[in-house]
C-alpha cells in the first residue's frame, strides 16, 4: 500500500514537473467548487476557439447562468494541441476540469480507469434517447456514461464535379473497381486524382480503416482490437487493396511531406481545384474554403459520395467510419455540470451551431438545422448507419492508434509490406 | 555582502570579549598565536554563510528544475505508464530492452551521427572560411557580418516555418526558382523524399547556425595579434602556411568549443525538425528528441519516452565528460577556478 502510494505520488510529481507549476495551480482552484446550495463554478475547457462556435458556446453559458443563479461557468477556450498538453499536465497530477472536450473512445477509457471522470448514467438516462445512437457507445465504459457527443459526422469522398466530368467519369464510384477506374481516368486526363496530407498521418489511416471495414466487415476492426490480432486473412486482403491503390500513384507529388492544412496542403489542393478528391470528414468543405486561394472553396462544384463497396467484401456501403466531438464530466464537477451538458445538447443550442455550419448535431430534433445539401447527405448517412466505427486514433488507446497512423504511412511511402503493417499494429496492441 | 560584514564584526567583538577571560599572559607570543584561531573560525563561518546564502537560490532552482526532473525521469523509465495517475506498472529494465531493439531509435543514432559528421566537416569549415573572409579588408564588410548573423536571431520554429514554405513542392520558392531558370528536372520534393529529407534538414540547420559560428571564429581571429601574423610574413611564410601554422592553431580553443556546441546541439535537435518534417517521411528525418516526444505526447507511453530521454541524457553526459576530459582539458586549464587552489 505504502509503496504504491508513494509510487503514485512520485509519478504524479513527474507529471507536475513535466508541465509548469502554475498549470497545476490552475487545476487546484476548482476543488472549492463542490459545495452545494451556495455558488458553484463549472470549469469548462473547450477547443472551439474560433467563431462561430466560440460565441455560440459563450452565449449558451451566459443563458445557462442567467437561468440558474448561483452557478458560474468559467470558460477556457484552447487550441487543439494546447488543449491536449494542458489537459495532460493536470490529469497527470490527478485533476480534471468539470467539463471538457473529448473524442470518446480510447483516451476516455484511460481517463475513466484513472478515476478522473464522473459516472453520469443516472442523470442522463431519460435524455440520451434524444440523441443519434451511432456514436454513443464511444462515451461509455462498461455500459456507464461519462460524457456525451455534441457533434458527429463521417468520412467519405469529397470530389470536384467539374474535374470528374472533364475526365469523363459519368457516375460516382460505387465499387472499389469503379474507384480505381475513375483514378485511372483522372490520371489520363492529367488531373491529380487524390490530395493527401501525408505528414499529418491521420488522413492516410482513413483509407486503411475503410478498406478493412469493407473487406472484413463493419465490426472487424473492433473485433481485431479486442482479440489483439490484426494478422487475419481478411485484414491482409484489405491492406493489399490499399497497396493496389498506392501503386496507382493517385496522390499529388510530394504528398508524404504535405500537411492537411496550409497553402500547399490537402484541403487547399481540393479547394483550389488542383486535385479531384479527398477522403475526409464532415469538416472538409469548411477547411477547403479556408485554405483555398479564393477563400471560398469549390462551392456548388463540390460533391460527396460514401466510400465504395469492395466486391465480395463482408462490409456494406452503409457501414460508417467517422467521429466528432463531445464533452466529458470531471470527477469533482459540481452537480449542475450535467444539467449544463444537457443544455448544450438541447435542440436550440444544437440547431444554432448546426445553422452556423459548425457542427453536425447529435440531437435528432436539431437535424433540420443542417442547410448544406452535402452535409445533409452526411447527416442522413450517419443517422442510418448500419455500423459506426470511430476514428481509430481516437477509438483506441493512443499507442495503438498512433501505430496505425505510422504503419499506414509507411505502407504509403512504400517502406512497409502489408504483412509488416499488420504485424506492427498487432505488436502495439499486445504491448 | 552584509553577511560577511557582520561576520567580521562579530569576530572583532569576539576577540574583545574573550581577552579578559583569558589567564594573564606575557604580551607578545601567546596573543599572536592563540588569538587568531577563534578569529579565523568565526570568519570561516561567516564566509560559508555568505557562500550558502548566495548559492542556495541557484542550487535550489538547479535542483528543482534540473536534478529532480532527471531523477523522476529515471524513475519513470522503469514503468509501463500511459500518463494517467494510478495506471503505472513496474517493468524494470524492459523499456531499455525495447529501446536497444527499436529500429527507429537505432535509426535516430545513425541519423544523429550523419548530422554530426556533416556539421563538423561542412558547417563549421564553411563558417570558418566566411569568418576569415570577413576579417579581410572588404567593402561593406559590416553589412555582410550583420547579414550572415541575422538568421541566428530567428527562433528555430520560425526558421522551420520559413523553410517549409521555401521547400513546399508546388508553391515553394526553391522549386519556382529552379523552374524559372530552366532547371525543371532539379526541382524535387525535398522534404517528401526519404533520401533527401535529412540533407534538407541539415541545410536548414546550417542556414540558421553558420552565422553564430562565424561570429565566434571572427572574434577569435581578431584576438590574434597582428604582430604574430606579421612575424610570419617576415619569416617568409605564404598565406597558406600562415593560416595552417599560425592562425589555425591559435583558433584551436574556439574551434574545439564550436565542435562541442555543434555536437551537443545536434544530439538535442528538436524544434526545427519537428516543425519542418515532424520526423518524417517514415522516420527519415527523426531525431532522438522527436522519437521521445512522439512516444510521450502522442502515444502516451510515458515510461518508454522517459527511457529514451534517459538514453539521450546519458549520451550527452558521457560525450560532454569525455570531451571535457580529453579535448577541452588544455583550454580550460587555469581558466577554471578550483576550490582549494591548484591540485
Amino acid at each position: 500500500m505504502t509503496t504504491s502510494l508513494s509510487r503514485r505520488s512520485l509519478l504524479g510529481l513527474a507529471g507536475a514537473a513535466a508541465g509548469t507549476v502554475f498549470l497545476v495551480g490552475c487545476g487546484n482552484d476548482d476543488d472549492k467548487s463542490g459545495n452545494s446550495g451556495g455558488s458553484s463554478t463549472i470549469e469548462w475547457w473547450h477547443i472551439s476557439n474560433t467563431d462561430p462556435l466560440l460565441s455560440i458556446w459563450q452565449k449558451a453559458a451566459d443563458d445557462f447562468m442567467a437561468q440558474n443563479s448561483g452557478v458560474s461557468i468559467k470558460i477556457t477556450p484552447l487550441a487543439n494541441e494546447a488543449f491536449k498538453s494542458k489537459l495532460t499536465t493536470v490529469t497527470q497530477a490527478g485533476n480534471a476540469p468539470s467539463l471538457f472536450q473529448s473524442w470518446g473512445g480510447g483516451v476516455l477509457k484511460q481517463q475513466v480507469e484513472a478515476g478522473l471522470l464522473k459516472d453520469i448514467t443516472a442523470e442522463i438516462s431519460s435524455f440520451v434517447g434524444n440523441l443519434t445512437p451511432a456514436p454513443l457507445k464511444y462515451y461509455q465504459v462498461d455500459g456507464k456514461y461519462y460524457g456525451l457527443p455534441f457533434d458527429n459526422g463521417m468520412v467519405g469522398f469529397w470530389y470536384n464535379k467539374e474535374l470528374f466530368e472533364k475526365a469523363g467519369i459519368k457516375d460516382t464510384p460505387k465499387t472499389w473497381g469503379e474507384l480505381l477506374e475513375a483514378i485511372r481516368k483522372l490520371k489520363a486526363a492529367g488531373i491529380t486524382p487524390i490530395a493527401l496530407g501525408g505528414k499529418d498521418k491521420w488522413p492516410g489511416h482513413f483509407y486503411w480503416s475503410y478498406l478493412a471495414m469493407r473487406v472484413a466487415g463493419g465490426e472487424a476492426l473492433e473485433a481485431a482490437m479486442s482479440e489483439k490480432n490484426f494478422e487475419t486473412p481478411d485484414l491482409l486482403e484489405a491492406t493489399k487493396k490499399l497497396k493496389d491503390l498506392v501503386d496507382l500513384q493517385p496522390f499529388q507529388k510530394g504528398f508524404l511531406a504535405a500537411t492537411y492544412d496550409g497553402p500547399d496542403g490537402q484541403a487547399a489542393l481540393v479547394g483550389n481545384g488542383q486535385a479531384a478528391m479527398e477522403l475526409n470528414g464532415q469538416f472538409a468543405p469548411s477547411n477547403q474554403a479556408a485554405f483555398s486561394k479564393s477563400k471560398e472553396g469549390l462551392g456548388d462544384k463540390l460533391g460527396f459520395f460514401p466510400f465504395p463497396e469492395v466486391e465480395g467484401g463482408k462490409g456494406k456501403i452503409t457501414d460508417v467510419f467517422g467521429g466528432g466531438n463531445g464533452f466529458v464530466v470531471g470527477k469533482d464537477a459540481p452537480p449542475e455540470t450535467v444539467e449544463f451538458l444537457k443544455f448544450l445538447l438541447s435542440p436550440d443550442v444544437q440547431r444554432k451551431a448546426a445553422e452556423a455550419g459548425a457542427i453536425l448535431p447529435t440531437n435528432k430534433e436539431a437535424s433540420d438545422g443542417v442547410k448544406d445539401p452535402n452535409q445533409q447527405i452526411v447527416a442522413k448517412t450517419v443517422a442510418e448507419a448500419t455500423t459506426f466505427q470511430l476514428y481509430l486514433d481516437q477509438a483506441w488507446e493512443p499507442k495503438v492508434g498512433q501505430q496505425v497512423n505510422d504503419s499506414v504511412a509507411e505502407l504509403m511511402a512504400g517502406k512497409a509490406s502489408p504483412e509488416q503493417v499488420l504485424k506492427s499494429i498487432t505488436d502495439a496492441a499486445k504491448r | 555582502m552584509p553577511q560577511s560584514a557582520s561576520g567580521s564584526l562579530g569576530a572583532a567583538r569576539g576577540t574583545g570579549d574573550t581577552r579578559p577571560a583569558r589567564p594573564p599572559a606575557p604580551d607578545t607570543a601567546p596573543s599572536t598565536t592563540r588569538a587568531p584561531r577563534p578569529r579565523v573560525t568565526r570568519r570561516d563561518i561567516g564566509r560559508w554563510a555568505t557562500i550558502a546564502t548566495f548559492l542556495t537560490p541557484a542550487l535550489l532552482l538547479f535542483g528543482v528544475l534540473v536534478l529532480v526532473p532527471i531523477g523522476l525521469a529515471a524513475y519513470t523509465s522503469f514503468f509501463d505508464w500511459n500518463g494517467f495517475p494510478g495506471t503505472e506498472k513496474f517493468i524494470g529494465l524492459e523499456n531499455f530492452r525495447r529501446l536497444v531493439n527499436d529500429e527507429v531509435f537505432r535509426g535516430d543514432l545513425w541519423r544523429g551521427f550523419v548530422l554530426i559528421v556533416l556539421s563538423v566537416t561542412v558547417q563549421l569549415p564553411f563558417a570558418l572560411a566566411l569568418a576569415l573572409l570577413l576579417n579581410q579588408p572588404l567593402r561593406g564588410r559590416a553589412i555582410y557580418r550583420v547579414m550572415f548573423f541575422a538568421p541566428y536571431v530567428l527562433s528555430e520554429v520560425i526558421t522551420a516555418v520559413l523553410f517549409s514554405m521555401v521547400l513546399s513542392p508546388n508553391v515553394g520558392l526553391a522549386n519556382q526558382v529552379l523552374r524559372y531558370v530552366g532547371l525543371e528536372e532539379l526541382a524535387a520534393e525535398w522534404l517528401a523524399d526519404t533520401s533527401t529529407v535529412l540533407y534538407a534538414v541539415f541545410v536548414v540547420i546550417t542556414w540558421k547556425y553558420f552565422g553564430f559560428y562565424m561570429i565566434l571564429f571572427l572574434a577569435a581571429r581578431q584576438s590574434i595579434p597582428a604582430e604574430i601574423i606579421e612575424a610570419a610574413a617576415v619569416d617568409g611564410a605564404n598565406a597558406w602556411k600562415t593560416f595552417w601554422h599560425v592562425t589555425l592553431p591559435l583558433l584551436g580553443p574556439t574551434i574545439r568549443i564550436a565542435v562541442f556546441l555543434s555536437i551537443i546541439g545536434t544530439i538535442q535537435l528538436f524544434d526545427a525538425v519537428w516543425v519542418l518534417t515532424g520526423g518524417g517521411p517514415v522516420h527519415a528525418s527523426e531525431t532522438m528528441a522527436i522519437t521521445m516526444y512522439r512516444y510521450g505526447f502522442q502515444s502516451y507511453e510515458v515510461g518508454y519516452a522517459s527511457a529514451i530521454s534517459i538514453a539521450m541524457f546519458m549520451i550527452s553526459l558521457v560525450f560532454a565528460l569525455l570531451y571535457q576530459r580529453f579535448v577541452l582539458r588544455r583550454d580550460t586549464e587555469g581558466a577554471v577556478t578550483v576550490i582549494g587552489g591548484k591540485r
